[in-house]
């Protein structure tokens, strides 16, 4: 899966944009994040995670912030995310079987194609927080983020996703 | 099953009242069918789905959209019923449309990008749980008599 020129200039045009409330966005984005699957929260028991804490809002830049380096490197997004993926794979250990490739195209849950989608975990973490994003970015920018942007968004941060599991093993 | 509190049933509830269940219909499942295009395959006799403007403004995307999402609204009602109100629907998309249950998962998250696309500020987080939780309740009552 590799993004179109078409896309490429989506992403670039609404980052200009995006980059200017980037802290507000990934602050917000996290606070969906957690709020709306709670599991996750698991993977930052030495954080503080009320609405508006120090920690939400430097880890929400953080996560912002590398989304940029990707942004800037659409050529080589694995390249760009090369020591973020390691991190992932060697140090955090974000439980694999949570990192499905695709936003929803992919393969199934661990239960396989015929079991009926879980209550609350109907998603990888990765595909959680890459809709999380999304609905922050729908929620901040409706102008832009029409159904070709919505399409380019969801792509781009699918791509993301499965660069940060690349090296699991 | 899924339990709703008094607080998550106002905030749904009180939302809905407020969705124009025509345009958040076709808008739903025209981004459906535009950032997830494998979806296509259930319908071939819509006509012109060449592109996303040919999608979002396809007359029997914005129908078909409208009748989905109008469904939707009976989740809104019984939400202590998802399961009994969903029963028929779920037999229908088994043994006649052959759905793959996944494609309830993707169209509930594509409504809620459409809810917040449209609300903005006012589909906060928390709000966003509610119907997160509403979509993955509705998905699972829909999947329910797959056999």
């Amino acid at each position: 899966m590799s993004l179109t020129k078409a896309e490429r200039t989506i992403i670039l045009s609404m980052w200009g944009k995006i980059s200017t409330q980037a802290d507000a966005i990934g602050t917000e984005a996290l606070e969906r994040l957690f709020a709306s699957f709670p599991q996750t929260k698991t993977y930052f028991p030495h954080f503080e995670l009320r609405a508006g804490s120090a920690h939400l809002r430097a880890h929400g830049a953080k996560v912002v912030a590398a989304l940029g380096d990707a942004v800037r490197s659409l050529d080589d997004v694995a390249g760009a995310l090369s020591r973020l993926s390691e991190l992932h794979a060697y140090i955090l250990r974000v439980d694999p079987v949570n990192f499905k490739v695709g936003g929803g195209g992919g393969p199934q849950g661990p239960q396989g194609p015929q079991a009926p989608p879980a209550l609350t975990q109907a998603l990888p973490p990765a595909q959680l927080l890459s809709h999380c994003l999304l609905v922050t970015l729908a929620s901040h920018f409706p102008a832009d983020l029409t159904a070709d942007a919505h399409a380019a968004w969801d792509k781009f941060l699918s791509l993301v996703s499965c660069v940060l599991t690349e090296k699991y093993r | 099953m899924v339990h709703f509190s008094a607080e998550e049933k106002a905030a749904i509830t009180s939302l809905w009242g407020k969705v124009n269940v025509e345009d958040a219909g076709g808008e739903a499942l025209g981004r459906l069918l535009v950032v997830y295009p494998w979806t296509q395959r259930f319908f071939d006799n819509f006509g012109n789905l060449s592109s996303a403007s040919a999608i979002m403004g396809n007359p029997k995307v914005k129908a078909h959209g409208k009748k989905v999402l109008t469904s939707f609204g009976d989740a809104v009602k019984n939400m202590d019923n998802l399961k009994g109100t969903f029963a028929k629907l779920s037999e229908l998309h088994c043994d006649k449309l052959h759905v793959d249950p996944e494609n309830f998962r993707l169209l509930g998250n594509v409504l809620v990008c459409v809810l917040a696309h449209h609300f903005g500020k006012e589909f906060t987080p928390q709000v966003q749980a509610a119907y997160q939780k509403v979509v993955a309740g509705v998905a699972n009552a829909l999947a329910h008599k797959y056999h």
